[in-house]
């Protein structure tokens, strides 16, 4: 198993590197030297002062050097103290900006990956087992639509819904008197309440997906010999089908995280700025929208990595499930 | 040990129940299903002693008929294009066309017949449009005029406009015979202009984006996934990487990072390809996929061995042997892959990044409604282009499952 | 829900399949892949059923087990059991005759005989066993589902079947993936896990097909041995006729889902009726005298193929492939079974019942 995750661990490194070296480059798109919209900023009042400022920053940031050796100072910075630069717009520090919002997105996105199995494996497993039924249909309608709406759209719909006939505004993941308020039972309970609406409006454009590949592999699995062979020991159906085939299936299930989990962090970020919560979404949006780069830049490095472990986490989850993945029985994927 | 059997293959009856969905068999007395091929794929025949002679597309086509939601979903969007082309004609006002007095007026109905004091009479019309304005609010609220009668016509003269930009004329669809009469069958928005109207030209952008997109992501596609799956070892290795990579990262953080990036200065048709090709920068894995799939199962292929034995080049294997062979796959994903890129052109322009005024599209138009107080007070202008964008992308999914369910029965 | 039924069953006979029909309804028509087969296993002793492929050999089997795949169903005919009568998990040492065709497929009578009275292996070890699941772990899970037995327990006498079924270092076997065993051993396990619950009758659908010539020979030596042991019937399904000339007692001779020829091994060999069973023979190289004597000589074959099961001939099914064709009969009247001597029967219109009309 150790030797597996390091095989993985190290197959992942030039995805992390590519990604780095993307986030670097989304950082230097803007045209000209974002120094120049730093400076701007400033304005002309303590301008003797910005300009030794501006001074320290080129050094820092080896503004005057070329692309690899801005790259290496940048990532080097990062790996090594943590540091990812100054916010211009903020005028603070990116890694003190980041780190809440992108626990709250992360926290998001298990939540509504975990919700989005949930459904899609009851879905799934009830519209395979009950093939061409009419909940079948139903679902698979169901599945259709969840996949045709934008997830802005659904928020916008729930909102409004809520807001009509709840009376209630949901925006937000807190209520006013947890906004600020340190962590405690009182605050979680509060976010919970809160992430209802952004957690199915996220896991639902997954949820259409994962519920036909979990339909699918069932209807595989259920016709494979070694379903006849549990059959023929005298199993009750249900317990033979919970066993084997759904077992079976579930492998196939796990390894959709690899491509539902980049899905639900960008349904997040939309999401997150329809709805309006502290996480990612409104912030990146904000700060592309001012070229705030190294803060924008910085979000979308870490979106990647995180999402880069996710998916490791379960391959992992996966190779412990199906023991031919350790052994190398099953070809790449 | 001595067989009776010239394969000693499973033995059909027992391992495939005979589900196949196809058209009953007409495979006489020694039909040209060997043995090993089993009772299931003799199933599959299509109909009639012609089966053996049809070509692909006919066997996808019977296929295809089969399915009635995809093919209505065809006809559906089939329409939705020739709205595209003529949406000049179709619209009966221009998409930027406004008037302060209709601003938020509800849809208007569309009555048939006229009741005058001779009794009703056939005559399609609107009824005009009063509003009083409330004190405190500063809200419009609108009620029809029972005096006013706009009758209302098919190809009544308008606003002027180049169809093609081959010839002029001021002939549209249907409209008031009064150009100066409001119509608003789905209402109108804040600046007082029509939303089906603005709806119409949406669809203009929104499809040819996803049309535009997924051509220049099939084209990358095609020739990436088909280096791939035909050369195989490191190559092979190199581009799936990229692939992997491109896919690892949370696809909207970066197009809204690489659109945010577009100069300022750029005009909107920059923009508007700019888009395009953000958008087919990952849209090409997926159709790189199944090229590269496909690719690898033909490799082995009798009929590709035997052009490599007649000497024929690389290219000419790849694109006049393998690639015809698997169109009708290219066509399913393609079809599946618009929907993707209109969703994501309409999530962009919602943002605020994509495309902005005066462009319509779906995205802008959902853009307008972004509150929750106006969607409360004015709910036409988000449903109105929130159904167009539905309804075409549902449409589009059930086609392209039609279409893939038809290329490859076998493969789900 | 009881179906034991009168005791119209010869002393000697475990299971006496009669005229069993299994159709499956699908949207091309009706497939009638058991047309009305007939055939008797003797206690203890071995029967086999040959047939080309899709002559619906292996879904007679799953039909006694009533575990046909969807959408096929058993519509018709007898299959009369001898079920041992059980106090608790102990044997009474009293019989009843049960009708499994009379079964509901999904019922708990049928399920307490699968897997406990009549067990069955398959064709492909590999795929007939999951692969993430240890083979201990589906064995022991058989004695579980029809024993009380605590979890040791099962476990010890599942390593023990194992050993007897020459599992080499059974208690570590125990734990492996099937995908970690050889091709033998894991047909070996999937036996073990078939005897597990001592059955008096052991169904096996071509087990030895999948796997290579040497490893087959040890499987049908260690089959043999078991029945010894064991004392069970077997049903063995195979299209090789080498393989019925070793292991059986009885032979029935399947032709789209009829049993066309059926009697004891010597008199189908020495004496075969149908010209089918004939034609089948035939179709085997003969080592020793006849390839030494005369000319190279061409091996029969069977002309034309197995009809498309849609369309299954009128009359005899083997008419339009049959050497000795009559025609305006066999392809008007379906061949009734005549019986001659013991246990000896073929439904051939050149024996006879061309007279009578068409049922």
């Amino acid at each position: 198993m150790l030797r597996y995750i390091a095989r993985r661990v190290l197959v992942m490194l030039p995805t992390l590197f590519l990604i780095s070296l993307a986030s670097f480059f989304i950082i230097q798109l803007p045209p000209g030297d974002f120094l120049t919209t730093y400076a701007a900023g400033m304005g002309a009042q303590d301008a003797i002062v910005a300009r030794e400022h501006l001074a320290a920053l080129e050094e820092r940031y080896g503004l005057n050097q070329p692309f690899h050796v801005q790259y290496w100072q940048w990532i080097s910075n990062i790996v090594c103290c943590g540091d990812f630069g100054q916010s211009f717009e903020w005028r603070r520090p990116v890694s003190s900006l980041i780190w809440d919002r992108l626990t709250l997105t992360m926290l998001l996105a298990v939540v509504s990956t975990l919700f989005m199995w949930f459904v899609a494996f009851l879905i799934g497993t009830y519209t395979a087992v009950r093939q061409y039924s009419i909940g079948d249909y139903f679902w698979t309608f169901v599945g259709f639509v969840g996949l045709a709406i934008p997830n802005f759209l659904l928020a916008l719909v729930l909102m409004y819904i809520s807001f009509r006939y709840f009376g209630q505004s949901v925006g937000g993941l807190f209520s006013p008197e947890y906004q600020n308020a340190p962590w405690s039972i009182g605050k979680l309970w509060d976010l919970f309440q809160h992430m209802w609406i952004p957690v199915i409006v996220i896991a639902t454009a997954g949820a259409a997906g994962t519920i036909r590949i979990m339909r699918a592999n069932l209807l595989d699995e259920l016709h494979r010999p070694y379903t006849t062979t549990a059959r023929a020991k005298g199993m009750q159906e249900w317990r033979l089908i919970a066993k084997y085939p759904v077992r079976l299936a579930l492998n196939p299930f796990i390894s959709t995280v690899g491509w539902t989990l980049p899905t639900l962090i960008s349904g997040e970020i939309i999401v997150s700025v329809v709805l309006d919560l502290p996480t990612t979404g409104p912030l990146l949006l904000r700060a592309l929208r001012s070229q705030d780069m190294y803060l924008a830049g910085s979000f979308i490095l870490m979106l990647g990595v995180l999402t880069l472990i996710g998916t490791l986490l379960s391959d992992i989850l996966l190779a412990w499930l199906d023991p031919r993945i350790q052994y190398d029985k099953v070809g790449s994927r | 040990m001595t067989h009776i059997e010239p394969s000693s293959q499973t033995d059909p009856l027992a391992e495939t129940t005979p589900l196949g969905a196809a058209p009953p068999a007409s495979s006489p007395v020694g039909s040209p299903t060997g043995p090993g091929k089993g009772i299931a794929e003799a199933g599959n025949a299509g109909s009639g002693g012609n089966l053996y002679t049809a070509s692909q597309w006919r066997l996808m086509w019977w296929r295809f008929r089969k399915h009635k939601l995809a093919m209505a979903s065809g006809i559906f969007i089939l329409l939705v294009y020739v709205l595209l082309v003529f949406a000049e004609f179709i619209a009966p006002y221009h998409s930027s066309d406004h008037n302060a007095a209709y601003q938020h007026a509800p849809p208007q109905r569309l009555h048939l017949f006229e009741e005058t004091p001779d009794g009703s009479r056939f005559n399609p019309h609107v009824k005009g449009l009063e509003y009083e304005t409330d004190e405190e609010t500063w809200r419009r609220s609108f009620s029809p005029d029972e005096e006013q009668v706009y009758p209302v016509r098919f190809f009544v003269r308008g606003h002027e406009y180049e169809l093609f930009g081959l010839f002029t004329t001021d002939i549209h669809l249907f409209g008031t015979t009064d150009p100066e009469a409001p119509m608003y069958l789905l209402g109108a928005d804040r600046l007082g202009r029509d939303v089906l109207s603005r709806v119409i030209y949406g669809t203009r952008i929104s499809m040819s984006i996803g049309l535009i997109g997924v051509v220049m992501a099939l084209v990358l596609g095609v020739i990436l996934g088909g280096i791939s799956g035909y050369f195989g070892g490191w190559i092979d290795s190199a581009i799936q990487r990229v692939i992997e990579f491109l896919r690892s990262i949370p696809e909207i953080p970066l197009w809204m990072a690489l659109t945010a990036a577009l100069p300022r200065s750029w005009s909107q048709v920059q923009v508007y390809f700019a888009i395009t090709v953000i958008l087919s920068i990952v849209g090409w894995t997926t159709l790189a996929r199944v090229v590269r799939g496909r690719f690898f199962s033909l490799r082995e292929e009798d009929f590709v061995t035997a052009a490599v034995l007649d000497g024929a080049s690389r290219p000419r294997i790849i694109f006049r042997h393998m690639l015809p062979s698997f169109t009708s796959h290219i066509v399913a994903a393609v079809t599946l892959a618009i929907p993707a890129m209109i969703l994501a052109e309409t999530a962009l322009s919602f943002l605020g990044l994509g495309l902005t005024e005066p462009t319509v599209s779906w995205g802008v138009l959902l853009r307008e409604a972004q509150n929750i107080p106006s969607i409360a007070h004015t709910p036409w202008v988000l449903i109105v282009p929130a159904t167009a964008v539905v309804s075409t992308v549902l449409a589009l999914n059930f086609l392209g499952d039609g279409l893939r369910d038809a290329a490859d029965p076998y493969n789900k | 829900m009881q179906a034991a039924v009168g005791a119209d069953l010869a002393q000697d006979s475990l299971l006496s399949v009669r005229s069993l029909k299994t159709q499956f309804p699908v949207d091309q028509g009706l497939v009638k892949a058991v047309d009305g087969a007939s055939f008797e296993i003797r206690r203890g002793s071995t029967l086999c059923v040959v047939g080309e492929s899709g002559c619906g050999k292996s879904v007679t089997a799953r039909s006694i087990l009533q575990i046909v795949d969807r959408p096929g169903r058993v519509v018709g005919g007898e299959m009369l059991f001898r079920r041992r009568l059980r106090n608790g998990s102990a044997l009474t040492g009293e019989e009843e005759i049960v009708d499994l065709a009379k079964l509901d497929p999904k019922g708990a009578e049928i399920r307490d005989i699968r897997g406990r009275d009549i067990a069955m292996i398959f064709q492909e070890p590999m795929t007939s066993l999951s692969p993430v699941h240890t083979i201990g772990d589906q064995i022991v899970e058989a004695v579980h589902v029809h024993e009380n037995l605590s979890k040791a327990e099962a476990k010890d006498r599942a390593v023990d079947v194992l050993q007897r079924v020459g599992v080499p270092k059974p208690k570590q076997r125990f734990d492996s993936y099937p995908f970690q065993l050889s091709g033998g051993l894991r047909q070996r396990a999937m036996i073990a896990m078939a005897l597990v619950c001592n059955p008096v009758l052991l169904i096996a659908d071509e087990p030895t097909t999948a796997l290579d010539v040497t490893t087959q020979a040890q499987i049908l030596e260690l089959m043999h041995e078991l029945q010894a042991d064991y004392g069970m019937a077997i049903m063995f399904i195979t299209h090789d006729l080498g393989v019925v000339a070793e292991m059986a007692d009885d032979v029935v001779v399947m032709y789209l889902g009829l049993a066309v020829e059926r009697g004891d091994v010597r008199s189908i060999f020495h004496n075969p009726q149908h010209p089918y069973t004939r034609a089948l023979l035939r179709s085997i190289p003969k080592l020793g005298l006849g390839a030494r004597t005369g000319p190279r000589t061409r091996l029969d074959t069977i002309r034309g193929m197995v009809p498309d099961p849609y369309n299954r001939p009128a009359g005899c099914p083997f008419h339009n492939r049959c050497d000795e064709f009559m025609p305006g009969t066999c392809d008007r009247i379906v061949p009734p079974p005549i019986q001659f001597g013991d246990r000896r029967e073929v439904r051939c219109l050149l024996h006879g019942g061309a007279e009578e009309d068409t049922r």
